[in-house]
């Protein structure tokens, strides 16, 4: 069983979590062009490396963002949300 | 001590009368006409159909590993056409029909053996979906029916109906044509065709970078770990690895990975000669020429770009199947390992021409490459040999996420692959 280290609630088993894909900065709506949409909403950086996620531990219902290397399976941190924050 | 046996160990398997499949040669050219990278099934395929049916044998496919060692020699060998859009429909049963003679054709025994495909439904949704696809299906002249439980309970007697009482089985879409084959030899026949129409296959031979012109529009060369060659043309056929290449010429696709495992057991004696595959339970299995019940699942919920395997997964997976057929409880598991697979939002791949001249993709295989192999690799042959995309796979290019005109095949592919 693969457990998930983090600082908030402990070592959690993976199983607890379901994955919520990369940490991305969605364009403004109004200001997006449909070639910049339809980028947004379909282009991936799909080669390996460390990632910022979004992991939703389901028992307490809290989202985390952790950095985790997609070619190792390793979570190397938890992610300050200060970090990945943007203006709306 | 078998000494006469000893000494074949040192002999050229030549000269055993037991030629190689194909000639391993010491030096990359310095240029090709066209450039495959990924030597597994397609790219051969590819390979093949470019000198045979356009007479382009100046071509090299360059292998990281060994043919066929990818996720051609990782799949669970399911041929079906059953799918749910008619634009995969048509496609893979194209296919399908090229797979019915092409043990002839290549030379090769393929082992192909037509065993007939339930996709079970526990619910209405799936019941609605099964009618969906069959009433698709029957349009474009598939042999594909939503059947009941008395049909099920006569072609697949050993099943539980009931599924332990928790998921009891409303009817199921029956696919007659669905079909399996021995993987490896679809690889090996197809390189041994190419490989004799005068095409190089370059095993441990590995893709570090793609060269472009000056403004990157348009492809030169590859450079590989045995040194640079200039391509006219090149493909990426390389299903797991396909983000790495198009990170190479700077090409945005939606293409990510996830593994996707499967496992077999112990062999027992042949008694159930149907593919049986379950959406709800999130299973399929079938039984192999070998006795061995192949099984597997959905792919891995997150992105990883790695073939571990997993206990997470045996312990899901024989859950389910002990609901579907209780008897299972008493094998033992013989062997489990995972293929990466490189997913797309609408569970339909991605071929045809790019936005960069002389480089063509045909990745975005997920968890349906197998049973398209022969076609795609005709279709993207056509392609590049006429540097126009052919007919059948026109809606599957890379712009139409540009215009959000997606092939919608997750109804169909997501669990039975």
């Amino acid at each position: 069983m693969k457990v998930i280290d983090c600082p908030h609630i402990g070592k959690r088993p993976m199983s607890e979590f379901v994955y919520g894909h990369e940490v991305r900065e969605m364009p403004k709506p109004s200001e997006a062009s449909d070639k910049e949409w339809a980028d947004y909403v379909f282009s991936r950086d799909g080669a390996p490396g460390v990632k910022k996620e979004w992991w939703h531990h389901v028992p307490s219902g809290i989202w985390f963002v952790f950095e985790r290397d997609t070619l190792t399976d390793k979570f190397i941190r938890l992610v300050d949300i200060a970090e990945v924050q943007y203006e709306l | 001590m078998p000494y006469r046996l000893l000494k074949y160990a040192f002999k050229n398997p030549e000269e055993l009368g037991d030629p190689r499949y194909f000639d391993q040669p010491e030096k990359l050219k310095s240029s090709y006409d066209v450039v495959i990278i990924g030597g597994g099934g397609h790219g051969l395929a590819c390979a093949y159909y470019l000198a045979r049916d356009f007479g382009i044998t100046n071509v090299a496919v360059l292998e990281q590993g060994y043919v066929g060692g990818g996720n051609t020699g990782r799949n669970t060998t399911i041929v079906r056409s059953n799918y749910l859009t008619p634009e995969g429909v048509k496609f893979y049963d194209e296919s399908l029909k090229l797979y019915l003679d092409l043990s002839d054709d290549l030379d090769i025994n393929l082992m192909y053996s037509t065993r007939g495909h339930f996709t079970l439904a526990h619910s209405d949704s799936a019941m609605r979906t099964s009618r969906w696809r069959a009433e698709t299906n029957k349009h474009l002249g598939i042999d594909s029916e939503v059947v009941d439980r008395q049909f099920i309970k006569n072609e697949v007697p050993y099943l539980d109906l009931d599924c332990g009482g928790t998921h009891p089985i409303m009817g199921a879409l029956y696919h007659g044509p669905g079909a399996v084959a021995r993987h490896d030899a679809v690889a090996w026949g197809y390189g041994r065709a190419a490989n004799v129409r005068g095409v190089e296959i370059h095993q441990k031979t590995q893709v570090t970078g793609i060269k472009t012109n000056d403004d990157g529009t348009k492809v030169v060369g590859v450079e590989t770990n045995r040194g640079f060659v200039q391509a006219g043309k090149v493909i990426s056929m390389v299903a797991g690895s396909s983000p790495r290449i198009t990170s190479m010429v700077g090409l945005k696709t939606p293409i990510e990975i996830f593994p996707l495992q499967a496992c077999v057991t112990e062999p027992v004696k042949p008694f159930m000669d149907t593919i049986i595959v379950s959406g709800s339970l999130h299973c399929y299995v079938s039984q192999s020429s070998r006795g061995e019940m192949v099984m597997g699942a959905s792919a891995d919920p997150q992105e990883l770009h790695s073939t571990r395997s997993s206990f997470d997964f045996v312990e899901g997976l024989t859950d389910q199947m002990m609901d579907l057929l209780p008897f299972t409880g008493g094998l033992r598991l013989m062997r489990q390992w995972a293929g990466m697979c490189d997913m797309t939002p609408d569970f339909a791949p991605i071929m045809g021409k790019t936005p960069i001249d002389n480089f063509y993709l045909d990745g975005g295989w997920g968890t349906w490459g197998f049973k398209a192999t022969p076609v795609s690799g005709k279709t993207m042959a056509y392609t590049v040999a006429n540097d126009k995309v052919h007919d059948l796979i026109k809606p599957f290019g890379l712009d139409r996420f540009d215009t959000y005109k997606l092939v919608g095949e997750k109804g169909a592919a997501s669990v039975g692959h």
